[in-house]
């Protein structure tokens, strides 16, 4: 191994962002925008069966009874919607679970939200007998507002506040447990584990239209409490006594950022599956451009979250063809190495 | 074993060549602990679909009885129950290696990488060469040391740090896992079912043949632990002061750590990867014998009354239905948890 001789900048002369100025970042914004309609569009006409563009177009404008019309209006276009709303998010989630908790290295996977939910479903599944989208959505909304709170509370409980190591080890800890617990009831009910063996990969396919119109109401509700806290979580990074002195709602902000990732997360989840690292990873990327204004870096991660998780979908459909590698097993060969590089770059290690 | 434990009263017991020296409460938790085992694993060769009071499992043991009931307890029920002390006594000594290691009352080899890698090995060799018991044993060796390898070397920038390794660890882990899921989705149900199985550790199918494996394996790691002396306890006081010590402190923490590996990739090829014994042995030990560091042998003895109670609970408690006993311990270890985390934390060394 190559001894890194890279010193990171201390947090107070860290550089505001590439893009200073709300100009500049408006026009970066705009940028992003175009990359994530050409992402959609890749994510139309790509695949198994390449459909060309002048087709695509077609399927829209003039609907015949085709084949590549079906395979656009069937199955493209939901899994295209589906990874739009589910990668915007997630980013989101995890950016305000990385303000909220003062941690860069938070991400629902690694503090057992994913776990969390997982459980749940499995227990929809398996114990209650449910198969249906719509009532298993549920499930996964009260996995990961349980997992949050759980894992939070025992971060926090005893002395000193809830510091971001203790709060990541929490998580694995509790994550670990639940994915445990969930395994059992699953060796229990081989139905169960047949079916979510394809749950747990995460993947946008196969998911029809309706799923995405069902869990479209909570992932928007989601957004807007999370730019609604998005002010307040800015105060909240100087520390609680400093946000408090500031006049910012500590505890409101809390409240509401816990609500917001139990909604977008458990969203997105339940429709796609616990799909880990596009909360890690695009926060900190965007934060490279933005700067530490939270207000900016949200808008930006919902821009940029889906470019990944769309972009992440067409490579794993493209790299083995025909054969599809799912877009989880993708976000995480891709996230792993950012995590191990994040890590690796700090001196001091302690957060 | 003591970093500091000024007022302990300690007994030193000097021959010619040799002089050992321990705590006197240690050496008590020992006996307790050891005892406790031994009776929970009578027990547990007493009870099942034939049931053999205490005294004549002893009488069996000792090779009188009824042929019959000889047959039950020594030739079906001993093996399990040998290999549940063992293993247990493994995990509980890979636990103590690593939580002193990392200095973190979390550490333990799941952090790195160890189990989904072993679990990645299981799932290639179930595909590519077969499911006997020791194709799976190799294969999960195999996997599980390749990922652990990988992790340190990952985590290696000057030296390893334990708050750095348990992140490259979950890192890694995540994308075995991620792996792991393809496989699971690829391969037909009833050998996703076997792999599942295996991957939450379980005892269902030892037999004698694979009890003494183990147990020299488990004897040699031990007997490298004790030679190795008393550098462990010195590691887990800091980096700075294990080497103002005279410990070469990098390379020590290498030797353990491949020793801690090894304790658990035994465990592992003979059970699966059960989880939660190495993380909780040594702490609840240390309660007990209030030492000031994390001591060997008492997490030993409390891993293997773990593990061999959790396995009987496991048999017992929705029988005919076993479960498979990393389900058991998983449960338990959750309990561990919310009560760890809810004490008054001491600032962990990381």
């Amino acid at each position: 191994m190559i001894l890194s001789d890279r010193r990171p900048a201390a947090p107070a002369d860290r550089p505001a962002g590439v893009a200073a100025g709300n100009a500049g970042r408006s026009g970066w914004l705009l940028v992003l925008v175009a990359a994530l309609v050409a992402t959609c569009v890749l994510s139309i006409a790509v695949g198994t069966k390449n459909i060309g563009l002048g087709t695509v177009w077609d399927a829209f404008a003039h609907v015949a009874d085709s084949d590549d019309h079906a395979i656009v209006r069937e199955l493209r276009v939901p899994r295209t919607v589906l990874g739009l709303l589910a990668g915007a998010a997630l980013g989101v989630s995890g950016a305000v679970i990385q303000a909220v908790t003062r941690n860069p290295l938070a991400d629902t996977q690694i503090l057992g939200m994913n776990a969390g939910a997982a459980l749940f479903v499995v227990f929809a599944i398996g114990v209650l007998g449910l198969t249906s989208i719509w009532s298993y959505v549920w499930f996964a909304f009260a996995g990961v507002a349980f997992a949050t709170v759980l894992v939070y509370t025992l971060g926090s409980i005893g002395r000193g506040e809830a510091t971001p190591l203790r709060l990541t080890l929490a998580g694995v800890a509790l994550g670990a447990v639940m994915e445990g617990v969930s395994a059992a009831i699953r060796l229990l009910k081989p139905r169960a584990f047949d079916y979510l063996r394809f749950w747990d990969v995460g993947m946008l396919g196969g998911r029809p239209l309706p799923i995405a119109e069902a869990v479209a109401p909570f992932i928007l509700a989601g957004l807007v409490l999370a730019f609604a806290a998005a002010r307040s979580l800015n105060a909240v990074a100087l520390g609680d006594d400093l946000a408090r002195s500031l006049g910012a709602g500590v505890t409101r902000t809390r409240v509401l950022s816990v609500v917001s990732v139990a909604l977008l997360t458990g969203a997105a989840t339940a429709a796609v599956g616990p799909i880990g690292f596009i909360g890690l990873m695009v926060p900190h990327a965007v934060r490279r451009i933005v700067g530490p204004d939270q207000r900016w870096i949200f808008a930006y991660t919902v821009i940029c979250a889906p470019i990944l998780l769309l972009g992440a979908d067409v490579a794993g459909r493209v790299l083995i063809r025909p054969a599809e590698l799912q877009a989880g097993i993708v976000t995480a060969f891709l996230g792993a190495p950012v995590l191990i590089w994040l890590i690796r770059r700090r001196v001091v290690t302690s957060p | 074993m003591s970093g500091v434990d000024f007022g302990h009263r300690v007994v030193i017991v000097r021959r010619s060549r040799a002089s050992v020296r321990f705590g006197a409460r240690t050496a008590l938790v020992c006996a307790v602990l050891g005892l406790a085992a031994a009776a929970v694993a009578v027990l547990g060769l007493g009870t099942g679909e034939f049931e053999v009071p205490p005294g004549e499992v002893i009488q069996a043991l000792a090779g009188q009885g009824p042929g019959a009931t000889r047959l039950v307890v020594v030739e079906w029920r001993l093996p399990r129950v040998l290999l549940a002390l063992l293993i247990g006594a493994a995990l509980g000594l890979s636990g103590a290696v690593f939580q002193s290691l990392l200095r973190n009352p979390l550490g333990s080899p799941d952090v790195i990488g160890f189990n989904t890698g072993a679990y990645t090995g299981v799932l290639v060799t179930m595909v590519l060469v077969g499911r006997g018991y020791y194709e799976t044993a190799a294969g999960a060796l195999i996997g599980g040391l390749a990922a652990a390898l990988v992790v340190y070397l990952l985590a290696y920038k000057q030296g390893v740090q334990g708050f750095r390794l348990i992140i490259v660890g979950i890192a890694i882990s995540a994308v075995l896992a991620s792996v792991n899921q393809w496989f699971v989705i690829r391969v037909d149900l009833r050998l996703a079912v076997a792999a599942a199985i295996w991957g939450q550790g379980s005892l269902n199918t030892v037999k004698w043949e694979h009890v003494p494996p183990v147990a020299a394996a488990v004897v040699l790691l031990a007997g490298c632990l004790l030679a190795l002396g008393p550098r462990l306890s010195l590691l887990a006081m800091g980096e700075e002061a294990a080497a103002a010590l005279g410990v070469r402190t990098e390379r020590a923490r290498l030797l353990y750590l491949v020793v801690g590996v090894a304790l658990t990739a035994v465990a592992t090829a003979a059970a699966g990867p059960v989880s939660f014994v190495a993380l909780a042995a040594p702490q609840l030990a240390r309660l007990l014998t209030r030492t000031a560091g994390i001591a060997l042998a008492p997490s030993a003895a409390m891993g293997a009354l773990l593990l061999t109670a959790s396995d009987w609970f496991g048999q017992r408690a929705f029988a005919p239905t076993q479960l498979p006993v990393g389900v058991v311990t998983v449960s338990l270890g959750g309990l561990y948890f919310a009560w760890l985390l809810t004490r008054p934390m001491r600032k962990a060394g990381s």
